[in-house]
């Protein structure tokens, strides 16, 4: 296919792993994170460790919204959903997440009413077809999916749907960011931003992280040639002594964002003072929650919500894999007791989670042969 | 839910300027484009379709490339289709 070939060409591929090459101080060590789960997924899938040397490292961030979920607030809408009258909405991705007690699926299985939507506007075309039900969309996602949830509500306000409400899970990629770079556990030379976040927030807001950390991003595309040309790039800046937010992915990714879609973010939405993420912990103001004025499209406020606090499970280890200190096969239960068919932990259970990535695509990368040769 | 997958716009809904049939991998379905407002998006434009929302403006070589991706990442994507074919919004 003409145009595929563009981004996928092995021989541009090969002449780009040269230039990285070359751009390498030999015996100093470069560790990139990846923030963005689409990106992982790329990068196992087509093997790109293996066209970087050796003292070039891919550490994954915490970029997939799925595996952000903390435990409890699994519960919380279980219990939110197990309420009278309610028809609990998300996306299928959210179906197998385990809670501390169960997950959708088994709380469905329970008699539950809950139904998967592709679109948030699908469980507002729910609750207008339910008038004497109350439907309750699960909202999840990074800055990309927030306008969407944002766009729904206002809808929802101008039709006068009154039996509409929003679980609200946003949560906002900066802080997250910003709390792995004040993390002792990891060192870091660069970042690969995310695209589609990016499409939404553009790329002002990284500035503090080349400004006030001293740290190099490139917003990066998701094509296996996108993710070595961006790596290229970090390595042009450090090699330059700059310290700069670049646009790799300038043909989709405007410099100053979605206007509209900010804007609608701000009007119903409010940063909340903290979050807790998934292995990172509580994390202030890193997540969204409904404002005031929308109070009566929000389930927290129309319900009891139990505020439930479950610890991880001790054999997972999630949260290290999320801040890129642990690469997914050295958790203890990787492959064994946790498996996209039998999740442990939400690394694994979402496409774009860097344990289910490795486990579907990652089984020859160079780390595995090096350890394979060892033995 | 994180992919966004390309579409072509094949026409406006009347009535309804916010949606447009977008005809994503021969699936065509309503779409809101209130994101892309600002655009001035005509039919035959291609869009990235995030969750039932057109999330940004793209140009056909590059949703032809972002297509090439998705089908190459199998389950994932049949996955997404299938709820897309869900999907009806109004």
């Amino acid at each position: 296919m003409r145009f595929v070939d563009e981004y996928r060409d092995a021989g541009r591929a090969r002449a780009l792993a040269g230039q990285i090459a070359a751009r390498c101080r030999p015996g100093r060590e470069y560790k990139f994170m990846e923030v963005c789960g689409g990106h992982t997924h790329t990068i196992y899938k087509h093997g790109l460790e293996d066209y970087l040397p050796e003292n070039v490292t891919l550490v994954h961030g915490p970029g997939c919204p799925v595996c952000v979920i903390p435990m409890g607030r699994v519960d919380d809408a279980i219990h939110i959903a197990e309420q009278p009258d309610v028809i609990m909405t998300s996306f299928g991705d959210m179906m197998r997440v385990p809670g501390g007690q169960s997950s959708f699926l088994d709380a469905k299985a329970a008699g539950a009413d809950i139904r998967m939507v592709y679109s948030p506007l699908d469980a507002l075309k729910i609750a207008r077809q339910n008038p004497h039900r109350r439907v309750v969309f699960m909202a999840i996602g990074f800055e990309t999916t927030a306008p969407s949830t944002a766009m729904t509500v206002l809808r929802a306000a101008e039709q006068g749907v009154d039996n509409f409400s929003v679980f609200c899970n946003h949560v906002t990629i900066i802080p997250a960011i910003k709390a792995i770079l004040d993390s002792p556990d990891l060192r870091l030379d660069g970042f690969l931003g995310p695209g589609h976040v990016s499409t939404v927030i553009g790329c002002r807001p990284y500035d503090f992280i080349a400004r006030e950390h001293g740290k190099p991003l490139v917003v990066a595309g998701f094509e296996p040639l996108d993710i070595l040309q961006s790596v290229h790039m970090l390595l042009g800046q450090l090699a330059d002594g700059r310290c700069e937010v670049e646009n790799q992915y300038a043909r989709v990714v405007p410099e100053d964002g979605n206007p509209i879609a900010l804007a609608a973010i701000a009007r119903v939405m409010r940063l909340r003072p903290y979050f807790e993420w998934r292995g990172l912990g509580f994390i202030p103001y890193s997540a969204l929650g409904m404002a005031d004025e929308y109070a009566a499209f929000d389930a927290e406020r129309l319900f009891e919500v139990p505020g439930i606090r479950v610890a991880d499970p001790k054999a997972c280890q999630c949260g290290e894999v999320l801040k890129g200190v642990l690469k997914p096969w050295e958790c203890k239960v990787f492959g064994t007791a946790c498996t996209p068919e039998t999740p442990i932990g939400t690394c694994m259970v979402s496409a774009e989670g860097a344990c289910a990535a490795y486990y579907n695509f990652g089984r020859f990368s160079r780390e595995r042969v090096r350890e394979a040769t060892r033995v | 839910m994180c992919l966004g997958i390309p579409g072509e716009l094949v026409r406006f809904v009347a009535d309804q300027p916010d949606l447009a049939l977008v005809e994503v991998s021969g699936v065509g379905r309503r779409i809101n484009v209130a994101l892309l407002a600002d655009e001035q998006l005509q039919p035959g434009d291609w869009v990235l379709v995030h969750v039932g929302f057109a999330l940004s403006k793209i140009s056909e070589t590059e949703a032809q490339a972002v297509l090439a991706y998705l089908e190459e990442m199998g389950q994932p994507y049949a996955d997404e289709l299938d709820a897309l074919r869900t999907s009806n919004i109004g």
